[in-house]
């Protein structure tokens, strides 16, 4: 409790005076409950973050308060209370956690089991409370040491803010505006943390980075916030997300990711999202309202996405990418999967700005159960985009007959030499392929799973192979339950 | 003991109280290839589909008996794990699915059911480039998805070659001549009759005589109308092939 009312009185030192009244009814580490002024300027001061930064976040917030939150998605939630949320919360205290795996739900073992899990790392994705000797930190220290050997710097975003304030200044929601959009400007305002990279010029990043290598850091809290910057000639392949099942308390996530990509660079994002879903009914589940954009300011330059979605109750997201240089290529790769009641209204943005740049569009949507799933996506070719090309290729599958795939392609071409392909499929998964793979012996469930990775494996194939394992295995899980 | 005991087999097509099948009983010991002709619309399909398990099908009287068990109250998968093999009229496409995938799934699944641990991915290789030398398959067909783009012979090779891997006790052909040219037909019955041992049981069904020149059967049934008109070894077949189906459908309907 002591903490607690450390926490209480900072907030108090920081607003100058202790206004809104909080009472005392708290029992974690966290500051009170809703957003305000005092809880942003308290968030800052934590961090002790430079005064531009809080004039930032101060700005994003009181645009954030002029407005509404956007209501165009297929998507539907009960409505949000943002001051019944709390936007800062202590590094945890190992107290509440459960004290080992037998203290922790039956059905995500079985889910961690089924996925190959170590058992180190279940406890950590389980939330166990466990000594800080992990077996992974060592790990990870030799290879941060190495990345620094090379120049490339891989923090998370708070200790760039202190120690890169130059690169930060630069580039920090120079892709995504703090004004971009409801939840963009909310993450503007209150981020707590996540991470950077800078991979300096003509270096071609040998290992995938992955968030996995920052498990000591790995509490970022529901408002992460990613800045990657390729330097010019310079590639880098990162990895974010986890195929085992995350839980977490906080149910609203709106993280932003900004990537920037100079002359001849190369950035390759690949996602596997696997957040708790909620119940069947989608009770409990997590909503994951995230903002994606990478911009290809460079002459030929290349940014692409690679996601696998398969968690949360809502999913709302749109990795995007800016094509600014003359000859630069834009790729969005994408697997979603609903079951039950989850609901995922995703796509892409691709803005051509350049001449000759290309852009390159796989989606793929598989939706069972109760699920709703829509493809949303803009392709925009700019006056100045001579010759510039999109290919986009939509497919939806459909598991039973009570679910829904949608799809909604804006196309909007300026510049009479563009050109726009779009293709989009619809189809179900036939009796016939079923009582085949049964007629093998294969199992229903594995056999659901076998057609849906290779309805998918177009864009399996696109991410790093260890990742696609895991994958592949995720998909088959996901839809457990959806046949028969 | 017998490896296939059908008795007395009624069955419809799901939703239809039509039958189909009006009491078929026939006896397979392993070792032996039984051969059904039938002219359309006989109930031949059926036939291989009802042993198979395919939903969609109705068993309204009668039992099979395979291996000592009672297939019919066993799912389709578990009958496929049992040892019984369905080789499709028309295999069916699977897209993204390389062959050699969806072989070792299947191997994988049978060996689960068998409490085996899954087999070593070299020794399915070597296993599968042996089996796919022998029936002439391409090595490149067993990257490409399953059935996807292949030729009506590349589609009956790739069903023998998925028979020779799972190694069934029971091998239920489907019309495996259609859409096969005689080439093709002659390679698709070498790899059958490679595959014919004492242990395993083949029931072949066809329309023609042609595909019994080169898998020559033990018996010969005659379906027509849903019944077994009539049995006998291999010279029935010819004797159909010179007097047509018609002289057997018109004796059952007197």
């Amino acid at each position: 409790m002591a903490a607690t009312q450390d926490t209480i009185d900072r907030i108090a030192e920081v607003s100058g005076a202790y206004k809104y009244g909080f009472v005392t009814e708290i029992e974690s580490e966290k500051a009170p409950k809703g957003l305000n002024e005092d809880i942003i300027r308290f968030i800052s001061a934590k961090k002790a973050e430079p005064e531009w930064l809080l004039d930032w976040r101060l700005k994003a917030y009181r645009f954030w308060l002029t407005m509404s939150e956007p209501d165009w998605a297929k998507v539907g939630y009960p409505p949000i209370d943002y001051q019944d949320a709390y936007y800062y919360a202590a590094p945890k205290s190992k107290d509440d956690a459960p004290k080992s795996l037998d203290e922790v739900d039956p059905e995500l073992l079985r889910t961690y089991e089924k996925l190959g899990i170590p058992l180190r790392e279940q406890e950590m994705l389980a939330g166990v409370a466990v000594d800080a000797v992990f077996d992974s930190v060592s790990v990870a220290t030799t290879y941060k040491k190495k990345l620094e050997e090379m120049g490339v710097i891989f923090c998370s975003i708070s200790e760039a803010v202190r120690r890169y304030p130059d690169l930060i200044q630069k580039y920090l929601g120079s892709i995504v505006p703090y004004s971009d959009n409801f939840f963009a400007t909310l993450n503007s305002a209150v981020f707590t943390d996540g991470s950077f990279v800078y991979v300096p010029k003509g270096l071609r990043c040998p290992m995938e980075l992955s968030t996995y290598f920052r498990i000591n850091e790995r509490d970022t809290g529901q408002f992460e916030r990613t800045l990657i910057i390729a330097d010019a000639g310079s590639y880098v392949s990162y990895l974010e997300g986890c195929t085992a099942p995350q839980r977490d308390e906080n149910q609203l996530h709106a993280a932003v990711v900004e990537l920037v990509a100079l002359d001849d660079a190369e950035i390759k994002y690949s996602t596997v999202q696997n957040w708790y879903p909620g119940d069947a009914e989608g009770k409990g589940g997590i909503y994951n309202f995230v903002t994606k954009r990478g911009a290809c300011r460079g002459r030929n330059s290349k940014i692409s996405w690679t996601q696998v979605e398969t968690g949360s109750a809502v999913t709302w997201k749109y990795p995007s990418c800016v094509l600014q240089g003359d000859n630069s290529v834009g790729e969005f790769y994408s697997v979603a999967i609903t079951n039950n009641a989850q609901q995922a209204d995703t796509g892409t943005k691709m803005i051509h700005i350049g001449k000759n740049t290309r852009s390159r569009i796989i989606s793929k949507g598989i939706s069972a159960g109760r699920a709703d799933q829509t493809y949303r996506g803009l392709v925009r070719m700019m006056p100045k985009a001579e010759g510039a090309r999109n290919y986009t290729q939509c497919d939806s599958l459909l598991i039973g007959d009570r679910c829904g795939a949608h799809t909604v392609p804006y196309i909007e071409s300026r510049n009479p030499t563009a050109q726009v392909e779009h293709e989009a499929t619809t189809s179900r998964i036939s009796d016939d392929q079923l009582f085949y793979c049964l007629q093998r012996g294969i199992p229903e469930e594995d056999a659901v799973a076998l057609i849906v990775n290779g309805f998918c494996k177009e864009v399996l194939q696109t991410l790093p192979m260890e990742f696609a394992v895991e994958a592949q295995k995720l998909v088959g899980i996901s839809l457990e339950g959806s046949v028969g | 003991m017998a490896l296939l005991d059908i008795k007395d087999l009624h069955a419809t097509v799901e939703d239809d109280t039509k039958a189909i099948l009006k009491g078929i009983s026939l006896t397979i010991k392993p070792g032996e290839v039984h051969a059904v002709m039938g002219p359309n619309g006989a109930g031949k399909s059926t036939l291989s589909n009802v042993i198979a398990g395919r939903p969609g099908y109705t068993v309204t009287g009668g039992s099979i008996t395979y291996d000592g068990q009672d297939l019919l109250a066993m799912e389709a998968d578990e009958r496929a794990r049992a040892g019984v093999f369905l080789a499709f009229q028309y295999p069916v496409e699977i897209p993204g699915v390389a062959t050699a995938t969806f072989l070792k799934t299947a191997l994988n699944a049978r060996r689960k059911a068998n409490g085996e641990p899954e087999i070593e991915a070299l020794d399915f290789m070597k296993m599968m480039k042996a089996n796919a030398k022998r029936l002439g398959v391409p090595d490149d067909m067993l990257k490409r998805p399953v059935n996807v783009g292949f030729s009506g012979g590349e589609k009956k090779r790739a069903e023998v070659l998925q028979m020779a891997m799972l190694e069934p006790r029971l091998c239920v052909l489907d019309e495996t001549d259609s859409g096969l040219d005689i080439d093709a037909l002659k390679v698709v019955a070498d790899g059958v009759n490679a595959l014919r041992t004492p242990e395993r049981g083949m029931l072949v069904i066809t329309h023609y005589q042609r595909l019994l020149n080169y898998i020559v059967p033990d018996v010969v049934h005659v379906l027509a109308g849903g019944r077994i008109v009539k049995s006998g070894d291999r010279t029935l077949a010819e004797e159909l092939e010179a007097k047509g189906y018609g002289a057997f459908t018109e004796a059952t309907a007197a």
